[in-house]
């Protein structure tokens, strides 16, 4: 089972406090600390399991500037086998389609051999869940996105997706295929210092542009589909919302409420 | 010169700062401090992803790194936890002897039994007569009798003395040299040893999840092969693994700083008082200023020390005043945590005391502060 995890280096603002940029066009990154994306650990777990339990490899690519890497090193540490970094500085600014096509273009310069690719459901800083249907379409495989679970059987993989209201779908796929992966799939393993220090000795290939047979127009704000007018802080405002009735009542009520929006 | 860490130290740090984060918690460190008990469960789990002996060799079971790499875990998991930190990273101590002067034989059969948390270690020098004076003629004493050393005597105030599985014990050998110390050599001695007994020493004011207790040795016989490094060198051995402990005692303060300082600031954003946050009160915020100053200072003397065993050049002024500065940084930082937190912070429940209580050993384990300014007088009068 040869895997390729994509994973994507974005800022943590857990405990920051957010500003946006003068230009309004995004939020002011120089000071916060970067991490993997939430889903991606997920789904770079995924991979690594896979691979522990039917062997292969599990090759991380991402698209980012050289601190990017820490986020392969923590996956090649976790046990991906060899990693990727693609960039160029005029990718700042694509969206989730120039990503895609630079993921797409990758393998295929690459010839990398794959029987999944997983990516997180979505980016916690962008959060548009672009990139892994995407990547789907222009490598002409299925896929599915919001994976909570998945059995892989003869040239098919069988996986559940979250819908919404706390329903599930099972559908099955053909191979090769792509998985978006939801959060809380499995229990991402720690990094271990045995980890460490066999990633140091895994391949991190650093390719640009050229390598994958693109060129500067075809990427960043020039390539892009999308293109952000305005990002802006929400009015705080104030809702609450009183339940009627006794006890059982109010609780059956917001047993509902939580039910209907998947939070149980 | 590059004030930097590798990225490979950066991930190091990285990692044993997310096992703390998610494992920690702050419940369970407040029980074991009121308890006194060591957190087995987190050990084993610590030991596991290789955090403890990262500083062995890999063919002992260790991570292959070094004395600095070693501080980054530690201050980590002190920052994280002061309580919990401490307990977890003193459960290999002193068994950096034998990875110094032992022989092969006792490499493979202890150090790799450390690093995997199926074994804790101890190093047992302190005598109720004697405390820091080593140099002195020491009670505890081992007489050869055929192929055996017999041992009797008292070691007391001895960190994981009521866990560990093995004993790394200072004994007079030869009680005629003069000085007395020409005559000191080390042993392990299992704690199965008929004739070895612990006795817990309870009601400590801090590092309560780290046990303490009192060794007694009672014709405990132990063979040839129990020797670490050269007859009558004892005290030698011991003083190089205390250069090279002290460093990691002064990034536990490093890290017991670190953790009080991070907790006051984070309090002094949220808390308002006279209509504003404390920090932007500057009675408050300079305090806060002076703190981080002081951390980052006993910081840098901490990684140089370190880095220095590391490039094989070890310096054992330097290993003192990182072990003064880093103890007195973390008693000051903490005291001024607590007084930011005012109230609350004389209450368990912000942690801030612990840290407090956890934070005063720095300065008397692992030789005391007037004993450091003894090694770093000596150093300056000898160049």
């Amino acid at each position: 089972m040869d895997i390729i995890v994509c994973v994507k280096h974005v800022p943590d603002t857990t405990e920051a406090e957010v500003r946006i940029r003068p230009d309004k066009k995004d939020i002011e990154k120089v000071d916060l600390p970067f991490v993997i994306n939430e889903w991606d650990e997920y789904a770079a777990e995924e991979a690594i399991l896979l691979k522990e339990k039917y062997g292969g490899t599990v090759i991380a690519i991402t698209v980012g500037p050289p601190e990017a890497e820490a986020t392969l090193r923590r996956v090649l540490a976790k046990g991906a086998d060899m990693a990727i970094r693609v960039w160029d500085d005029a990718l700042e600014g694509s969206d989730g389609y120039v990503i895609a096509k630079v993921l797409a273009n990758t393998i295929k310069a690459k010839g990398l051999k794959y029987d999944l690719i997983l990516t997180g459901a979505q980016a916690a800083d962008d959060g548009y869940a672009l990139v892994g249907p995407m990547l789907a379409e222009m490598l002409g495989i299925p896929h599915a996105t919001l994976v909570k679970r998945e059995e892989v059987l003869d040239g098919r993989v069988k996986v559940h997706r979250e819908l919404e209201g706390g329903l599930e779908e099972v559908v099955e796929l053909t191979l090769p295929a792509l998985l978006t992966i939801q959060t809380g799939i499995n229990e991402p393993r720690y990094v271990s210092i045995m980890g460490i220090r066999k990633a140091r000795k895994k391949p991190l290939e650093v390719l640009g542009l050229p390598d994958i047979g693109m060129s500067p127009d075809e990427v960043g704000p020039a390539g892009s589909w999308l293109e952000v007018e305005e990002v802006y802080v929400p009015p705080a405002e104030r809702v609450a919302e009183i339940l009627p009735g006794g006890p059982s009542e109010e609780a059956a009520k917001l047993i509902e409420i939580l039910k209907s929006r998947g939070l149980i | 010169m590059r004030f930097e860490l590798t990225e490979e130290q950066m991930d190091i740090k990285q990692a044993v700062r997310e096992f703390c984060e998610k494992e920690f918690e702050p419940e369970l460190a407040r029980k074991l401090d009121r308890e006194e008990e060591f957190p087995w469960e987190l050990y084993r789990k610590a030991c596991k992803l290789g955090f403890i002996g990262i500083h062995f060799p890999e063919e002992y079971g260790g991570g292959g790194y070094g004395v600095l790499e070693n501080c980054l875990v530690v201050e980590e998991m002190c920052r994280a936890d002061s309580t919990l930190g401490t307990a977890i990273i003193l459960g290999d101590f002193a068994s950096e002897i034998i990875l110094r002067f032992g022989t092969e034989e006792q490499k493979e059969r202890y150090l790799s039994k450390v690093a995997s948390g199926e074994w804790i270690s101890a190093g047992a020098f302190t005598e109720p007569a004697h405390g820091s004076d080593l140099a002195a003629c020491l009670d505890t004493r081992a007489v050869k009798e055929g192929d055996e050393w017999v041992i009797n005597g008292v070691k007391t105030l001895i960190t994981n003395a009521p866990i560990a599985h093995f004993f790394i014990t200072l004994c007079q050998t030869d009680m005629e040299v003069e000085p007395p110390y020409r005559g000191q050599t080390l042993f392990i001695v299992g704690r199965e040893t008929p004739g070895l007994d612990v006795t817990k020493i309870g009601d400590k004011m801090g590092i309560r999840a780290s046990p303490t207790g009192e060794v007694s040795y009672s014709d405990v016989r132990v063979p040839e092969s129990a020797v670490v490094g050269q007859l009558n060198k004892g005290f030698y051995h011991s003083l190089t693994f205390f250069d090279e402990s002290r460093i990691e005692i002064a990034a536990q303060a490093v890290g017991i700083a670190q953790g009080a300082l991070d907790r006051a600031l984070r309090y002094a954003k949220e808390r308002e008082a006279f209509g504003k946050p404390l920090v932007r009160h500057q009675a408050i915020a300079h305090k806060l200023a002076e703190m981080a100053t002081k951390v980052e200072a006993a910081r840098l003397l901490t990684y140089k020390a370190a880095w220095l065993i590391d490039q094989g050049k070890l310096d054992p002024a330097l290993s003192s005043m990182a072990k003064t500065l880093a103890g007195r940084v973390a008693v000051e930082v903490c005291d001024e945590a607590v007084q930011i937190l005012g109230g609350y912070g004389y209450i368990g429940d912000y942690d801030v005391e612990r840290f407090y209580r956890d934070a005063k050993i720095t300065e008397i384990y692992e030789g005391t502060r007037e004993i450091q300014l003894n090694t770093i007088t000596r150093w300056m009068l000898k160049r």
